[in-house]
């Protein structure tokens, strides 16, 4: 059995180095091709339920494969899929377009590698908004990887437009204060003086010497603020202090795991103020707002495999339980 | 005293974070700082404790040759190897000219992040939608009335929360299409549900606070 699994391991291995190196690049099938593999996928539904219903479930490995199948093979795939946009990410973007240039936005990043995913493609499509718009962006994190996932979105950024690279500086257009320690503690410390937490910025320059920080001192000397949230301290912690003790306006990008929670805060209070000015929930969040930036870039690329992968297992709890009614019909 | 110690920092730690909530002006708002300052310090060291814990731990599972020692041995090999890197390229940066961050792009700690901290921990939750579909196939049964509004909620949900709900349901008038469902849920019957979680929280936190700043939950100094 071990030998059989490595073996397929092997193969698996092997057949996606081939793909890597010897495929036309970008890799892409033609309508007709993707027509034909949705056919092929739904005829393979169309069996696992035949075998299902006759009382034969089909092994784990089977559901993992269709899995898999479902979120690469739409990476391959061109479908021009029609998008809604949400109230929830209309607020952020319209928040950010009422912002004049100069405006210095505060960017939290409270994220790490496995939550990348869902956020680096809204974090890059915020950064290339940012940047074209000439808006300031004060980096912190208070996860200790969200500060590098800053940075690889930055980077991410100037590679889609190269143009920007010129045109922003370190420092002057952004400034990257780094991670500190203290959970929401940090951002209660904040709301009295940045400097007391963040003495010196990623590099070791100063507070006081960095230009973009000239003039501010706390939340107050801030036009908006953006978190990217994948736990806690994130969100929740930022609009229960920064929000309601400071009146700092807050925008949030969460992982779809974690928007119903976030969900609350959105709604008109009794002075008919938002605690939260909007939500980027998880990768239809970060499509929406590219679609909204018109600049459709990975999150609109991913949401396709995304809807694949829903799709597939909507259809496993379909079938599961189409056999659950059956059984118990046939045990009566 | 090692009792009495803990309970008397936690009585007026607590005492002067509630009055300066409702009093920001000094002397509280000063206290207030200095708690705030002395909780990022400690935060700090707890790494630095959690981090050299681990490594404890790994060394003895390790030395006596526990179940999964190769693990351990695995978690030692690397730990030593970021934190090696990450001091070197910290060292380098910042008597460079300009000045580098050590988690920089290009350098060796950014690269180990990126090919193998970020890959590695974006497979490992990958693994869920793999689990998740295991489990919907052979788990997620309409057995009673909770766990059918469950599944129920999740479908629309699910299907809504992506274009694909509204491709198939592309015939319906916009109102009901499988988008504005998953919008209704997630607005209407969530918020509440999650309003009511967060408020029942809420006075758990409360009382909770209150039993430790008067002292009659001891439990985190290991008492009754």
């Amino acid at each position: 059995m071990r030998a059989r699994e490595l073996i397929v391991s092997g193969l698996i291995i092997l057949f996606f180095l081939a793909c890597y190196f010897f495929s036309p690049k970008p890799m892409e099938f033609s309508r007709s091709t993707s027509v034909l593999i949705i056919f092929l996928l739904a005829a393979a539904f169309v069996y696992v339920f035949i075998r299902t219903f006759r009382g034969r479930f089909i092994g784990r490995r089977v559901v993992f494969i269709f899995v898999g199948v479902a979120l690469v093979l739409p990476f391959f795939m061109k479908f021009p899929l029609p998008l809604q946009i949400s109230p929830e990410v209309q607020s952020v973007y319209d928040a950010l377009e009422k912002l004049p240039p100069h405006s210095k936005i505060l960017a939290s990043f409270d994220y790490d590698p496995p939550s990348a995913p869902e956020l680096q493609p809204m974090a890059v499509a915020f950064m290339k908004y940012a940047f074209e718009h000439d808006l300031k962006i004060i980096i912190m994190g208070l996860w200790p990887q969200g500060p590098q996932q800053a940075d690889q979105a930055i980077q991410a950024a100037f590679i889609e437009n190269p143009d920007l690279k010129q045109k922003t500086k370190y420092g002057v257009d952004y400034v990257n204060l780094g991670f500190q320690s203290g959970y929401e503690f940090v951002i209660l410390q904040m709301g009295q003086s940045f400097k007391s937490m963040f003495p010196a910025d990623l590099y070791n320059t100063p507070y006081d010497s960095i230009p973009l920080l000239k003039n501010v001192s706390n939340f107050s000397n801030v036009d908006f603020s953006m978190n990217f949230s994948a736990g806690k301290p994130g969100t929740a912690e930022w609009v229960q202090i920064a929000v309601d003790r400071f009146q700092l306006p807050l925008a949030a990008g969460n992982t779809a795991v974690q928007a119903p929670m976030i969900y609350p805060y959105l709604k008109k209070g009794s002075k008919g103020k938002k605690q939260l000015i909007g939500l980027l929930g998880g990768m239809a969040g970060g499509a929406e707002f590219e679609k909204l930036t018109k600049k459709p870039a990975k999150a609109t690329t991913y949401l396709l495999s995304q809807s694949f992968a829903h799709v597939a297992v909507v259809i496993f709890i379909i079938i599961g339980n189409v056999a659950f009614f059956r059984e118990k019909k046939g045990k009566k | 005293m090692r009792r009495e110690l803990p309970l008397a920092i936690a009585f007026i730690a607590g005492v002067i974070f509630f009055i300066a909530y409702f009093i920001p002006h000094p002397p509280f708002n000063r206290f207030e700082n200095w708690f705030s300052d002395w909780f990022a310090i400690v935060a700090a060291f707890a790494i630095w404790l959690g981090a050299l814990n681990l490594m404890k731990i790994s060394f003895i599972k390790v030395i006596r040759k526990k179940s999964d020692w190769l693990h351990a041995l695995l978690i030692i090999i690397s730990f030593v190897i970021i934190v090696v890197i990450g001091f070197y390229e910290g060292y380098r940066g910042l008597h460079a000219n300009p000045p580098f961050s050590f988690r920089d792009p290009g350098t060796a700690f950014d690269w180990l992040y990126v090919n193998v901290y970020s890959t590695l921990s974006a497979t490992m939750f990958a693994l869920l939608a793999f689990f998740v579909a295991s489990a919907s196939y052979r788990a997620f049964r309409a057995r009673n009335l909770e766990a059918t509004l469950l599944l129920l909620a999740a479908f629309f949900v699910m299907l809504g929360r992506v274009p694909i709900g509204d491709v198939i349901t592309g015939w319906l008038p916009r109102a009901y299409q499988m988008s504005q469902w998953a919008s209704w849920i997630m607005n209407v019957l969530n918020t509440a549900g999650q309003r009511a979680i967060m408020i029942g929280i809420a006075l758990g936190l409360v009382s909770t606070s209150l039993r430790i700043i008067l002292g009659l939950e001891r439990s985190y100094i290991g008492g009754d």
